[in-house]
């Protein structure tokens, strides 16, 4: 049976870990730890699909499995093990994140062809997948919170990979630093949650949790702030509002690193989380109206944004951000098979256009500003043609992957009556078309920008172009598990994931539900509004360029708060980070520190040697005085004894 | 009226006292230690005179072993004594106090 | 007034009386020889209490070893006289000396009034037979077979640490 096999295919990328971290510096040939990197991985890919294949030719009710391995914790009520839960949407994810690796690993073997610390990158990367797996297989809070802190971890770790690098106004550390604080804020929002979770229900197993929340009923209030305190956590890690700004920082890493874990798969780990505890959601529509709303709220402000960076990776960063927004989108209005189908297309076209851009970097020797660039399409087709399949699909046309996810969560959005939230959408895609289709043509439309002498830019080897080519394919027909109904297809992702969200179904106050008129209706808004955007973008960037800078010049105050991303950073910085830099530094350190703790510290040694200094005036050395002390002490002694 | 046991126990204590009095006025170190011989004879004669009253031997035993630890501390601390001398020229207590604070 | 009452307060006051003048006299010479007198009174004393072992090794360990020890060392370093007691008597010896004071006072009341009945009366009617030198030597070979065997390792090490003390550098 292939369900046993699990714990190979989790704990065999630890070991590509464990051997290129130990021996990886010894190791001279770049191809063998390139093979046991990408090796390991795509193994557990293998083993993922077989798991897969074997749920799909058991009955429904017969999917679910639980493989035990080790006891973690057993504690008076509190029980942890090591065990991994497989059912269908841990083996989607897992399949999601093992595949996308395993293409990625493929890619680095190429793009980090040179680096000193090539071993050192992929021992990363597979500690990074183990992690993953570890929180996407979890059957309890605690080994799933060990996977989060385990994927914040490498992603500090990769972020700093090139720790000697400077990186905007500081060093690419500064930026790893963020990365991992933002996420701790986030964390602390995960505990708190966990907490109350253990607290209301006893345990930390996730059937058992939710057995017994499926017998509550909607309204109660310590669910509430339970979930609220698990979106939080969320926030933190999938980059929405209100602590996102990590994932723009976050591009100091390696381009493999931005594409896997800031676009796939990390990222995502929220919206698991989020889809997981989706009967717990369900019992809280205050939680959920929340997460719908900052949700879309982080779309539209991402995509703004994203539309007047000059940054290759930052345009892409904040489009992830905005995607992931969608994706709470769905999850809020209760289409949570809906946002698990964009969490699944959206991992296909992004990693596609990260692995593009990264093809590009290289080729214009780690130029990042697609102002210097233009015209490269003639130089590197393939990764052209890809990166255009991929513009296509996340701008949601017909019939590519974008389209299907990202319709069937706007669609469930409009008819479970968030009609506003719906039009926010709305507009967010057309932005989202708008500033792909800006990016690929200044990318790779139009004149040459940049200084033909000195670069020479040639397309990559083929260990990048493959991987560029099957993203590509598969964000093409990605989408065709999800043909809904209206078309003509049975939504078999849906289908798929129906007896993980039974419960939630069956809590949530008004399910989407819906008529097929309006939905073609939608269907042909959305489309058109991409196909617009597309249109106008290329139609401003390629033949009347003064146009934008018109509107630059002529909105310049609204341009200028675009593109230093409202000042998010800024406010932060001044309202949280420097008032606790000052009372730490002020108070913490001058007066606690200083004063009160080295005080005592030093203090008692002080009292101790005063007394010293007191009792030493006994030491005369001189016999007598010692023999009358001894005289002393006879004749009290010789009196207490005779008066008793 | 006969000698008893309390006979002895007061002599005894007597020529304590007065030895304890003499280590605390003299100034010579070897008039100090024969001081010392003059407590421990006391402290002998009670020994002795509670072995006499009681009929139990292990008085007198004491008393044997008392003198042989005796006589060992006298040689040793006046072998101490005449090295001190060696190298101070005096045996004035109130100058032999170099193990003060 | 039996025999024994009379000698015992001869050799009572004597103990006392050498002791008072050895504590008193200025010249070390002669407090050793009055120390000597004391210790004659108190072999006398043994022998009232009818230990002759004990009072004949009090004549030859202590007078006839120690003393001459303490006359060597004495004639040894040509000490010269102490001061007058009167001039250097401090605060802090006379307070001694009341202390001491106290303690005999302590003393008598215990002896006189705190003592058991049948204790103070007589001496013990076979007290003689136990006094004999083949009596106390039949308890230290075999009643206190280890103290002595321990002592004699003390004496040793007394012998040892004697002789090095006093060694005189090789320079």
């Amino acid at each position: 049976m292939p369900y046993q096999l699990i714990g190979v295919a989790v704990f065999l990328p630890l070991l590509g870990f464990i051997i290129n971290g130990l021996l990886g510096s010894r190791i001279k040939s770049e191809r063998l730890i390139g093979l046991i990197g990408s090796g390991t991985v795509g193994i557990s890919f293998a083993i993922a699909c077989a798991i897969f294949f074997a749920m799909l030719g058991a009955p429904v009710e017969q999917r679910s499995h639980t493989v035990e391995y080790v006891r973690w914790i057993s504690t008076g009520t509190l029980n942890v093990s090591f065990a991994y839960q497989l059912d269908q949407l841990s083996v989607l994810m897992m399949l999601i994140v093992t595949g996308v690796g395993f293409l990625i690993h493929v890619y680095s073997i190429g793009y980090m062809h040179g680096d000193p610390g090539f071993w050192r990158f992929f021992a990363y990367l597979n500690l990074f997948i183990f992690a993953m797996l570890n929180l996407v297989m979890a059957d309890n809070f605690l080994l799933l919170f060990l996977g989060w802190e385990g994927v914040g971890l490498c992603s500090y770790l990769l972020i700093g990979f090139w720790y000697d690098r400077k990186f905007e106004k500081g060093t690419t550390g500064d930026a790893a630093k963020k990365a991992f604080i933002v996420n701790r804020i986030g964390d602390f929002g995960f505990l708190i949650g966990m907490f109350l979770i253990f607290e209301m229900f006893g345990t930390l197993n996730f059937n058992d949790v939710f057995a017994q929340a499926s017998t509550l009923s909607v309204g109660n209030t310590t669910i509430m702030w339970m979930t609220l305190a698990l979106f939080l956590g969320a926030t933190g890690k999938s980059a929405q509002i209100p602590l996102f700004v990590w994932l723009p920082d976050a591009m100091a890493g390696p381009t493999p690193v931005s594409a896997l874990i800031h676009a796939a798969t990390m990222v995502t780990a929220g919206v698991y989380m989020v889809a997981r505890c989706s009967v717990l959601f369900a019992l809280a529509p205050v939680t959920m109206t929340v997460i719908a709303g900052i949700g879309v709220a982080t779309a539209l402000l991402a995509a703004s944004i994203g539309l007047v960076q000059n940054d290759i990776k930052k345009v892409l960063a904040y489009s992830t951000v905005s995607q992931l927004g969608y994706m709470f989108l769905g999850l809020g209005v209760g289409a949570f098979a809906a946002g698990l189908f964009h969490v699944m297309t959206h991992a296909f076209f992004k990693a596609l256009l990260f692995l593009g851009s990264g093809s590009v970097i290289h080729a214009m020797h780690e130029e990042q500003d697609i102002q210097n660039m233009g015209g490269l399409k003639k130089y590197m087709p393939i990764t052209y043609w890809t990166f255009f399949v991929g513009m296509l699909a996340i701008a949601g046309i017909f019939p590519l992957s974008g389209f299907f996810s990202k319709d069937e969560i706007l669609w469930k959005t409009f008819s479970s009556g968030q009609v506003l939230l719906w039009g926010m959408g709305l507009v967010g895609a057309a932005l989202t078309a708008f500033y792909m289709a800006r990016l690929t043509t200044l990318t790779f439309d139009g004149t040459e920008r940049f200084d033909h002498h000195h670069l020479h830019p040639h397309e990559s080897p083929a260990t990048m172009t493959v991987p560029l080519v099957v993203l590509a394919v598969l964000s093409v027909i990605g989408g065709f598990v999800g043909v809904p109904h209206s078309l003509g297809g049975s939504n078999a992702i849906e289908q798929w994931l129906e007896p993980v969200f039974a419960r939630a179904h069956s809590k949530l106050l008004h399910a989407p539900h819906g008529e097929g008129a309006v939905e073609y209706v939608l269907m042909v808004l959305s489309v058109g509004v991409g196909i617009t955007g597309i249109w106008l973008a290329r139609r401003w960037y390629l033949s009347k360029p003064e146009i934008p800078k018109m509107l630059a010049t002529r909105f310049g105050p609204l341009y200028n708060l675009l593109r230093d991303k409202y000042k998010v950073d800024e406010l932060y910085d001044a309202v949280i980070v420097t008032p606790i830099h000052k009372t730490s530094e002020a108070f913490l350190w001058k007066i606690f520190d200083v004063k009160i703790v080295d005080g005592v510290v030093n203090g008692v040694p002080k009292l101790i040697a005063l007394f010293s200094s007191l009792a030493r005036k006994v030491q005369t050395g001189i016999a007598q005085s010692y023999v009358f002390v001894f005289v002393l002490g006879v004749v009290v002694i010789l009196g207490i004894l005779i008066m008793k | 009226m006969n000698v008893d046991l309390s006979s002895y126990l007061g002599l005894s204590a007597m020529l304590f006292s007065i030895g304890v009095v003499g280590v605390l006025v003299r100034r010579n170190v070897i008039v100090l230690f024969m001081c010392i011989e003059l407590m421990l004879n006391s402290v002998n004669l009670t020994l002795a005179a509670f072995s006499s009253f009681l009929g139990d031997q292990t008085g007198q035993v004491l008393v044997f072993f008392v003198m042989a630890v005796a006589a060992a501390e006298a040689a040793v601390g006046l072998a101490i004594v005449v090295s001190f001398f060696r190298n101070k020229q005096t045996v004035n207590i109130d100058e032999i106090n170099i193990l003060k604070w | 007034m039996s025999i024994e009452l009379l000698l015992f307060y001869l050799f009572g006051s004597i103990a006392v009386g050498t002791g008072l003048a050895m504590i008193v006299q200025r010249n070390p010479m002669i407090s050793a020889l009055l120390l000597i007198g004391n210790f004659f009174c108190i072999a006398g004393l043994y022998l009232l209490l009818q230990q002759q072992f004990l009072a004949v090794i009090q004549i030859v360990v202590y007078t006839g070893a120690i003393m001459v020890l303490v006359i060597f060392v004495i004639m040894l370093l040509n000490l010269g006289d102490e001061q007058r007691m009167a001039e250097r008597i401090n605060l802090w010896q006379s307070i001694g000396i009341a202390l001491v004071a106290g303690f005999l006072a302590e003393m008598a009341y215990i002896v006189m009034f705190r003592g058991r009945n049948d204790v103070h009366a007589a001496m013990y009617p076979d007290a003689g037979t136990l006094g004999t030198t083949e009596a106390i030597g039949n308890a230290l070979f075999t009643k206190f077979l280890l103290p002595f065997e321990v002592t004699s390792l003390l004496l040793l090490v007394a012998i040892v640490g004697a002789v090095i003390l006093a060694k005189r550098r090789v320079q």
